[in-house]
């Protein structure tokens, strides 16, 4: 065939069998993979040393090997205050990053995240109500987990609501956007109306909630938030063939005799919990799960053994990123990572692909 | 050896009739049918039916078992269909789309046994150069030979092929249809493909199933299928059926059938 441009190992000598060239290609990705994952620690490292009490290298890296050296004050700074924090930027990152890649895979659209189909508002809804009508004490849940837990179960209800439609009149990605266009419409409508009969202190809540931060982080929630994710990239794991196969066309996958519907609501439930947990925790953070999957797919491909854990890196490295902007814009003032992301995210992430596009 | 039987196969989208009472002879192993008729008259219908991909009336039967009662895996395990659609463009390379085809339906297969199988398709192919490009850099008939990859990797019994050749130019055509010989031959299966190059189908295939208004019009050797009255009949076109000097039917077409043409044909 007419040869025209290539995307993997050209150099390799024509009797060596494709197997063996396209090891030599696997080992490149897995080369990048390593990379974004020391690029991924710098970054929490520095966010570490970054704060109000700036910290240097040295004493980071001393306190965190070991952590008996430090004053009583440093070991709370350092333990108690920023590496939950630190963690939680990574952890929900990639949760997000992660969650977004299966998204625009199995719905086969590259504006697809884990937005889409309304998780983030039936959280932003959940979260709302907690705060509005004051649930902890009739619900008997702490006062520091109500919001979570109100968030997460909004979260899960949409979830099972869009799981009910699809399954009733058919998972084809078409339908399952339309059903997650309507539902983001109709939470957004229902947030309103409680804003709009809220106080001004419930109010600011709910506005401060939706902008999502990772300044709430605690190591409970951390543990919380990394044994969901730590269920979840097994499972997503086992299917990466599968879900490889998928990004052939739908109507081919079908005919090897995938049950394309049955996985994508699988995949659809999994990602919905992976988010509905993150933002519980976290509020609204948008970005990372639209860009992190591109930004994967640039420099892995679509080869979903690499694909996926380059969308939570990247997911993960972007959030870290953006915490330490977040701390480091405004001395002493934590801008809300949210924010931060798209502000400092889009940009960048139009630059990386005007970059490719003039490599093509 | 393969044995397929379709009786009294009826299909509808809602209200409109897309296949009706379709019955095929059986074919002896080792057979290319093709599949002619107009646009719409239901070949990639009965294709996609025969791959269990659309509810249907009537009966299937796959070696004597019924077809909807097989299992997904089952099906795939023994059926290869090509769809009319091309690979979608993304940046999967072609080696990658053809490996993942398999690994996602033969997960139990170990993992040599599949690479043995990629590397064999590849070279059966001739597509050995575009293994390692991405499938949205590709011609669309780059893109076409990658999806019967796709298919044939797993060497089915039975093939069905949509328009295998629609993106190709003449010398892959040749060059496809050669296998796909080969493979069917080889393993005493079936390959059954709607084809809209009549003298393509009547050159290479051992059958010709003709359709018209999702009925059966004509099922035979290509020179008993395919006359002069079949044609005007199918697709509303004189001609002629004449033979080239090797003895292979071929058509040629004078004009469009008038509508007294057409009435005589009653």
């Amino acid at each position: 065939m007419k040869h025209n441009e290539t995307t993997g190992p050209t150099d390799g000598p024509a009797s060596q069998t494709l197997a063996v060239r396209y090891k030599r290609f696997m080992l490149r990705r897995l080369c990048w993979l390593g990379l974004l994952l020391a690029a991924l620690v710098v970054t929490i490292v520095v966010n570490v040393m970054s704060g109000p009490a700036g910290l240097s290298l040295g004493l980071v890296l001393r306190g965190l090997v070991d952590p008996a050296s430090l004053s009583t004050a440093l070991h709370v700074i350092i333990w108690d205050v920023r590496l939950p924090f630190a963690a939680m930027a990574v952890i929900v990152g990639a949760c997000l990053g992660l969650a977004g890649g299966e998204m625009q895979t199995v719905l086969n659209n590259p504006l697809a995240s884990p937005s889409t189909l309304g998780v983030m508002y039936a959280a932003t809804l959940g979260a709302s109500l907690a705060i509005v009508f004051d649930l902890a004490t009739p619900l008997s849940i702490p006062e520091n987990y109500i919001v979570p837990v109100c968030a997460f179960v909004g979260a899960l209800a949409s979830i099972l609501l869009i799981q009910a439609l699809s399954g009733m009149y058919g998972a084809t990605a078409d339908t399952v956007i339309l059903f997650g266009i309507a539902m983001v419409f109709a939470l957004q409508a229902l947030i309103s109306l409680i804003q709009f009969v809220a106080d001004s202190n419930s109010l600011q809540q709910i506005v401060f909630w939706t902008m999502g931060s990772i300044a709430r982080a605690t190591w409970e929630k951390v543990a919380i938030v990394a044994v969901v994710f730590a269920v979840c990239l097994p499972l997503s794991v086992r299917q990466v063939w599968k879900m490889t196969a998928l990004r052939g066309g739908e109507e081919y996958a079908k005919s090897f005799g995938l049950s394309v519907d049955r996985l994508r609501l699988m995949v659809l439930l999994r990602v919905s919990i992976l988010t509905a947990v993150a933002v519980a925790f976290t509020g609204v953070i948008g970005f990372v799960g639209l860009v992190g999957p591109h930004i994967s797919r640039m420099a892995f491909g679509e080869d979903h053994r690499f694909y996926l854990p380059g969308s939570a890196l990247a997911g993960a490295f972007i959030l870290s990123g953006a915490s330490v902007v977040s701390k480091s814009l405004v001395s002493g003032i934590m801008i809300p990572d949210g924010i931060v992301t798209a502000l400092i995210g889009i940009p960048l992430f139009l630059a990386l692909l005007m970059t490719q596009k003039r490599g093509r | 050896m393969v044995d397929l039987s379709v009786t009294n196969l009826c299909l509808a989208y809602g209200r409109k009739t897309v296949l009706e009472d379709v019955s095929l002879p059986a074919f002896a192993p080792g057979s290319m049918i093709g599949l002619l008729g107009p646009n719409g008259v239901g070949k990639s219908t009965l294709l996609r039916s025969l791959a269990g991909l659309e509810s249907y009336r009537g009966d299937i039967r796959l070696d004597g078992e019924a077809l909807r009662d097989l299992s997904h895996a089952r099906r795939a395990g023994r059926i290869g269909y090509l769809p009319q659609t091309l690979p979608q463009g993304t940046s999967l390379a072609a080696y990658e789309a053809v490996i993942s085809a398999y690994r996602a339906v033969r997960p139990d297969l170990p993992k040599a046994e599949i690479e043995a199988a990629v590397e064999d398709v590849f070279d059966l192919l001739g597509i050995r150069d575009i293994a390692f490009q991405a499938l949205n850099k590709m011609s669309g008939g780059q893109r076409q030979m990658v999806g019967l990859a796709q298919v044939i990797v797993r060497r089915p019994a039975i093939l069905l092929l949509d328009e295998p050749t629609s993106a190709l130019d003449l010398r892959w055509q040749l060059n496809v249809l050669m296998v796909v010989r080969r493979i069917v031959e080889a393993q005493g299966g079936l390959c059954l493909m709607a084809l809209h190059d009549i003298n393509l189908a009547l050159r290479h295939c051992d059958r010709i199933a003709l359709f018209s208004d999702g009925r059966l019009l004509a099922c035979g050797p290509a020179g008993q299928a395919m006359t002069s009255e079949t044609l005007r009949q199918a697709y509303g076109v004189v001609g002629r059926v004449e033979q080239c000097s090797t003895g292979t039917p071929f058509v040629v077409t004078d004009g469009i059938a008038s509508p007294a043409d057409l009435a005589g044909t009653g």
